[in-house]
């Protein structure tokens, strides 16, 4: 049966990556996310998009489109947080642009920039179905710099860049925290740090929302600008202000969340809470908050500010009534990256139920990272990103058949 | 635990001690589908052990049980050996120091923590013995522990013991990049076989000393604890384990066992997929890890999960590890199932967790397989194995249970939250009266 279906999509591959995109992807079951399972149910792809998703009997496949099937059928899976193409799979200096210890706060460093679309790590999450990724700076510095929304294919990073600026990326408690003898070196450092530079942009903000300044002709007596001069640190921060660009902050323990709560209270950003090992003891808090938590890897090691981890934390949180969805985060050794849907399985089997762990890394992470208008379910007018598996996509003796982006198919599943 | 278990009121109290209490009556665990990995698996069966010993498996109707014994209804659980994990860091084992490279002389049982969590969570796992080793960033760390995990109180209580009286353990050894460094460590690879050579050439000349001595003490070398120790090697007393990544890693040990004639384990083996016959061909037992990505560092770049699928088709006898804390004990058995997934067989996969390992620690008479005579070490799945879905509902060691997923405590551990982590401790917080830690 496998090694069939497996034989199907390989033969599928040399054709629809050169067609046209377009592509009918049918499945015994199709989980759209919108919406019930289908039994035997087609997706209809057309220039990239997709136009159709119903059973075989409603949805005829049109002459001349590529068909390829598979068991299970998945939107594409979508990490809502990673730091794979800022992260190489060698672990050597040079590749490891995620974090760049000069200075605690650094919000104008763009993942854009960093980002090497011909990592091997990019490739292989690829592979088990991973079509979009939330990835960037990572944890290690009070504010490390952007993250970046891409689809998983692309020569370049601009190509494969969804939304290039996707969320500012800061750190509490012990990830926040500057090496010896250099601030921040306490969490009440951190935000005092914090506050500071956000009053600072509010008052760049103030001086920018003048007419006088604003008008980019504007002389003084002299012959000079008026306005302020350019600081990228500050223009970043305020497209946080603005509520623009998401901050997210990673922290594990209680304290550092409802810190980062209060911070975001008071300068009426909006939050993601990044990672949480401790939110299963601040449910309360943290649903009252309203912010989304993207959540830490299952199997995340317990270890220091992780200690408390569990792997019943996501099923918690959904009991709880907040919204939420899994990331495979940042791994400093080995894996070096973690794969969204072996994260996802083991919260399935740890008191979630099957929708609600497909769920947090398919429709619930594009809600989080704002993505959803284009991907994390099969509807019509969404990205043409489909995930195939041979068996329940949790189980670690399935495997992936097939990945498609924007209705090209553009992994076959090796692992 | 096991105190602050016993703590709590009169009747747990008596559930405690009747776990505690040595079998001497039979109980016999009917209904189950029993992998006993010595033969078939058997979808309905019965598993007797009595004194801590296993002595009756088979099918249900052509095994007797025995008069008086205590019947468990097991039906709808899976129950298999006590998994080994043939390398893992549970309990805060330390090997050498930053003096020198090669100190064969550092035993892990001066150091190793036998309340460490990590011990607790590794029962949750279903893991009954494991091999507890030093680091890899010396050529040689020290001297490793084969434990099981009974519940102890000090490191004495959780060692086994052979038949002459010395406790079982092997020598931890690396090459690569790992015990690279500034001196007195190796710079290159080269220069690291260099180091070891002549260790075992000094160790090869002190054996000689010995032997010519007679056991007259007037003519024996000075003790050297170093010597005695690789001399222990030579002699075959002593397993190396060797921690090794790269394919030409890989050839460089077993040119080295071959020389000294030392039995060796080949740990890790990121490119063992791609050296599967030379490794057959030199007849050496491999511990292979399984990891969620390659790389992590440059040696394992090619870590693929095809590994072992292709040991198996090589005919390499192997066993997985964890290497805890790299990768999970709680969860040692999806790397069964992720050789599965690439193409091992189930027989094989399963054999892996269980008598490989306990072939590659020669501990194969006690453990490792349900078999009549063997150690009562086993252990009660939810569902099937290689299922992501399947929990540990029971860990057994020589017949004393030391894990039960609807113990409070212990149901902590295994799926962790606040106080699992810590160490064993009957005083921290524990608000909700639960005895499971946490806040309710």
């Amino acid at each position: 049966m496998r090694t069939t279906i497996r034989r199907l999509v390989c033969a599928g591959f040399a054709a629809s990556a050169l067609s046209a995109q377009n592509l009918a992807v049918k499945g015994e079951t199709v989980y759209t996310m919108a919406g019930s399972p289908i039994q035997n149910g087609v997706v209809i792809i057309r220039n990239g998009k997709i136009e159709h998703v119903g059973t075989a009997a409603q949805v005829a496949i049109p002459s001349g489109y590529q068909t390829i099937s598979a068991k299970i059928v998945t939107p594409g899976l979508v990490d809502a947080h990673s730091t794979v193409g800022l992260t190489g799979y060698l672990n050597a200096a040079t590749d490891q642009d995620q974090l760049e210890h000069s200075a605690a706060i650094q919000p104008e460093l763009r993942a854009l920039d960093a980002y090497d679309p011909d990592e091997r790590l990019i490739e292989w999450v690829r592979s088990f179905g991973v079509t979009t990724m939330n990835t960037g700076h990572s944890p290690g510095a009070l504010i490390s710099g952007q993250t970046m929304i891409v689809k998983t294919v692309g020569q370049t990073a601009d190509e494969a860049a969804i939304v290039p600026t996707a969320m500012i990326a800061a750190s509490l408690g012990e990830e926040g925290r500057a090496e010896q003898g250099k601030s921040p070196g306490t969490r009440g450092k951190e935000i005092a740090m914090l506050r500071s530079e956000f009053i600072k942009a509010q008052e760049m903000q103030k001086k920018l929302a003048k007419p006088e300044s604003a008008a980019s002709d504007a002389k003084s007596d002299k012959g000079e600008s008026k306005a302020p001069d350019r600081d990228l640190k500050t223009e970043a921060l305020i497209r946080v202000l603005k509520g623009e660009v998401p901050l997210l902050v990673t922290a594990e323990r209680s304290r550092d969340v409802i810190s980062a709560i209060r911070l975001a209270k008071e300068f009426n950003i909006k939050l993601i809470i990044d990672s949480c090992s401790e939110c299963a003891l601040i449910l309360p808090e943290v649903k009252a908050s309203g912010f989304p938590v993207i959540l830490h890897p299952t199997m995340k090691r317990a270890s220091g500010e992780t200690e408390n981890i569990s792997f019943e934390d996501a099923a918690k949180l959904t009991a709880a009534g907040i919204p939420w969805a899994l990331q495979s985060g940042f791994e400093g050794y080995v894996p070096k990256t973690r794969v969204i849907l072996w994260e996802a399985a083991i919260a399935a089997a740890n008191g979630l139920t099957f929708d609600q762990a497909l769920g947090s890394i398919t429709i619930n992470a594009a809600k989080i990272i704002g993505v959803s208008a284009r991907v994390g379910s099969l509807e019509p007018g969404k990205d043409g990103d489909i995930a195939l598996y041979d068996g329940d996509p949790f189980e670690y003796t399935s495997h992936c058949l097939g990945t498609v982006i924007n209705g090209k198919l553009v992994s076959s599943g090796k692992f | 635990m096991m105190r602050n278990f016993c703590l709590v009121g009169a009747g747990v109290f008596l559930a405690c001690a009747s776990v505690t209490l040595a079998q001497s009556n039979p109980v016999a665990y009917t209904g189950a589908h029993i992998i006993p990995v010595a033969g078939a698996e058997i979808p309905d069966g019965v598993l007797v052990v009595q004194n801590g010993k296993i002595v009756t498996v088979g099918a249900k109707g052509a095994v007797s049980i025995p008069a008086g014994a205590q019947v468990v209804d097991a039906a709808s659980k899976v129950i298999m050996p006590g998994i080994v994990d043939s390398h893992s860091h549970i309990g805060e084992p330390e090997g050498g120091d930053s003096s020198s490279a090669i100190q064969p002389d550092v035993r892990v049982l001066d150091s190793v923590n036998v309340h460490d969590a990590h011990i607790e969570k590794a029962r949750a796992g279903g893991v009954t013995t494991a091999n507890v080793m030093p680091g890899s960033g010396r050529l040689s760390s020290g001297q490793t522990l084969y434990l099981k995990l009974r519940k102890g109180n000090t490191i004495d209580d959780l060692l086994i013991k052979l038949p002459d009286g010395s406790i079982a353990g092997g020598l931890k050894m690396a090459n690569g990049t790992n015990p690279r460094g500034a001196p007195p460590l190796p710079g290159t690879r080269g220069k690291a076989a260099a180091m070891v050579r002549a260790d075992f050439i000094k160790a090869q000349e002190y054996r000689a000393k010995v032997i010519a001595a007679k056991g007259d003490a007037s003519k024996l070398p000075p003790r050297d604890l170093r010597m005695e120790e690789l001399v222990e090697v030579l002699d075959g007393k002593r397993t190396v384990q060797f921690h090794t990544h790269r394919h030409d890693d890989i050839m460089t040990v077993i040119r080295l066992s071959q020389e000294f004639h030392f039995k060796v384990v080949l740990h890790h083996v990121s490119d063992g997929w791609m050296m599967a016959d030379e490794i057959a061909k030199a007849k050496v037992p491999v511990s292979v890890i399984v990891i969620d990505s390659p790389g992590g560092k440059e040696e394992a770049m090619n870590a693929l999960p095809i590994t072992p699928a292709r040991l198996e088709a090589a005919g390499v006898l192997f066993g997985f590890h964890t290497d805890d804390p790299i990768t999970d004990s709680r969860l040692f058995l999806r790397s069964a199932a992720l050789g599965v997934r690439n193409g091992l067989s189930r027989a094989t996969a399963l054999y892996a967790m269980t008598m490989g390992n306990a072939k590659i620690l020669e501990l194969d008479s006690r453990v490792g397989s349900l078999e009549p005579g063997k150690d009562a070490d086993f252990i009660v799945l939810s569902g099937d194995p290689l299922s992501v879905y399947t929990h540990v509902l029971e860990t057994w060691v020589e017949g004393k249970k030391v894990f039960d997923r609807s113990d409070p405590h212990d149901r902590l551990e295994q799926v962790g939250g606040e106080g699992a982590s810590h160490d064993q401790n009957p005083f921290w917080v524990d608000d909700d009266g639960d005895d499971a830690g946490g806040r309710s």
